[in-house]
């Protein structure tokens, strides 16, 4: 009886509402936690998987050797590989296409590369304005490397003493 | 002005009213509309501070143009009409709901003399102004033919009509201690500083009043008219484009509307809370201003009610509340201390 009539005057004095309010007037003040993006970006680990990077060796040869054990491993069956013998008799790949609207951005690929060719880069502001144009080709995927050799090779530095 | 008189000869003086009444009209709707504008704006800022967010910063400096933007988007939408829909009722509902938010402006008094209409029963030429509005939520509802307009408009409009009876007691107890129903009286049966302002004798009301505006305007935490989950968007889900941007620039000119009756009824319009600083206009913006902060804080901060609490809070709370102070009130006005009542 005592309980139900202090509820009541409790519901009517508003305590509860004016307390929830104190709330969020407090947070009315609280610095704000937006990241504006195309200025600021969130913090990125060197493990980030984004876009996906063929790279080559120091003196330009392409490190990839058509093993095709990424293509292999891939759940999403969005690797495609032909490949050849070149007159070096050296195994090189003909095509290497990755259908990014496929991948899931696993990164098995890259685990599975025993050459460490096949790699994912932080870069995931990428997109494409036509049919087709996130199938990245052999020769993009190289362009790629070759733009973010010095980021992707810092990466891998620092990950070594985990692997 | 020499040439116009004699132009017009002798309907001059009725032609003169007429122009000096429309300039008039204009000048309180111009700056009301951009009020609207801004509003959203504020909403959104204020929302987004108290989720810590930043909210609309990219148009223009701090945002400041976002409504522009907003308005143009909408103006170069296109307004579908649902085949099964009565057209003129359809396009009707967003006029009578808009009009009414407009109108109700007429009588309410900025300063001393600023007044459009100075009539004497104004707080019911008010009363009777707002309670149009239910019609274009009615209408709208009725003429989109979609089951989800018509159970919106169908709660809407209960809601509405439901908490008009408390809102209208509530200010019944404003009308006992100004003995006027001129807006202009009652604000200045409350002269004499913050001590003579109507919410200290009238709390129980003020606070009665405020929250059923807030119910009035279909604003959160008594938002059901929408409802994402059972009926979409309520009355207006078949709008687009203008015609639902029209609801939503009610809503808002509804929000200012009872903000500044409340000032004005309950926290001393234009006057000012010490004798020693001068009344003003300002002091009316900084009250309304305040008042719709007190809206957007609301929204940001309480969950939405059940339906059948808000009707269980309209019917069985506010109403018996607002009688017993009015009878309280009563009372009292036949003690030695009436003076506090006036």
């Amino acid at each position: 009886m005592i309980k139900s009539i202090k509820q009541t005057l409790g519901s009517l004095m508003l305590w509860e509402l004016l307390k929830g309010m104190a709330l969020t007037g407090r947070y009315f003040f609280a610095p704000k936690i937006t990241v504006q993006y195309p200025e600021e970006n969130t913090p990125q680990s060197n493990r980030f998987r984004g876009l996906h990077a063929l790279r080559r060796y120091p003196n330009g040869e392409e490190r990839c050797i058509a093993c095709k054990l990424c293509e292999a491993v891939c759940p999403a069956m969005a690797i495609t590989i032909e490949s050849e013998q070149r007159e070096d008799n050296t195994r090189r790949t003909t095509r290497y296409d990755i259908d990014l609207t496929k991948c899931i951005f696993c990164g098995m690929c890259e685990e599975s590369c025993p050459v460490d060719s096949i790699v994912e880069t932080r870069v995931f502001d990428y997109h494409g304005e036509q049919r087709g144009d996130l199938i990245y080709t052999k020769e993009m995927l190289l362009a790629v490397g070759d733009k973010h050799e010095k980021q992707i090779a810092a990466d891998r530095a620092q990950d070594k003493q985990f692997r | 002005m020499e040439w116009l008189a004699n132009l017009f000869g002798s309907y001059w003086p009725g032609v003169e009213l007429t122009g000096w009444t429309l300039i008039k009209i204009v000048a309180i709707v111009a700056p009301l509309m951009g009020a609207i504008a801004y509003l959203t704006l504020a909403e959104r800022k204020v929302i987004g501070y108290m989720q810590v967010r930043i909210g609309p910063n990219r148009v223009g400096y701090f945002g400041l143009l976002q409504p522009l933007a907003d308005g143009v988007k909408l103006l170069f939408k296109e307004v579908i009409l649902p085949t099964a829909a009565n057209k003129g009722l359809f396009l009707l509902g967003p006029v009578l709901a808009i009009a009414p938010a407009f109108a109700a402006w007429a009588v309410v008094p900025f300063d001393m003399n600023m007044v459009l209409a100075d009539i004497d029963a104004g707080l019911l030429y008010i009363l009777a102004m707002t309670s149009v509005a239910v019609y274009g939520v009615i209408i709208a509802g009725w003429a989109s033919n979609s089951k989800y307009a018509f159970l919106g408009a169908m709660r809407s409009a209960a809601q509405i009509v439901s908490y008009e009876i408390a809102m209208g007691f509530a200010l019944v107890g404003v009308l006992m201690c100004a003995n006027s129903l001129n807006l202009g009286k009652i604000v200045m049966g409350q002269s004499g500083g913050l001590l003579h302002w109507y919410f200290l004798p009238l709390f129980p009301l003020f606070i009665v009043y405020f929250i059923s505006a807030v119910a009035e305007t279909n604003r959160a935490p008594f938002d059901v008219a929408e409802g994402e989950s059972e009926i979409v968007a309520g009355f207006h889900v078949e709008y687009s484009g203008m015609a639902f941007a029209v609801f939503f620039l009610a809503e808002y000119a509804n929000m200012i509307l009872v903000s500044i009756l409340a000032a004005l009824m309950f926290l001393g319009g234009w006057l000012s809370p010490v004798t020693f600083i001068p009344d003003s206009f300002l002091w009316l913006l900084a009250k309304v201003g305040f008042l719709l902060f007190l809206f957007l804080w609301f929204r940001a901060t309480f969950p939405r009610y059940r339906y059948d609490q808000i009707m269980r809070l309209g019917w069985k709370v506010f109403i018996p509340i607002t009688i017993v102070w009015i009878v309280f009130v009563g009372g009292m006005m036949q003690t030695p201390w009436a003076y506090l009542f006036h």
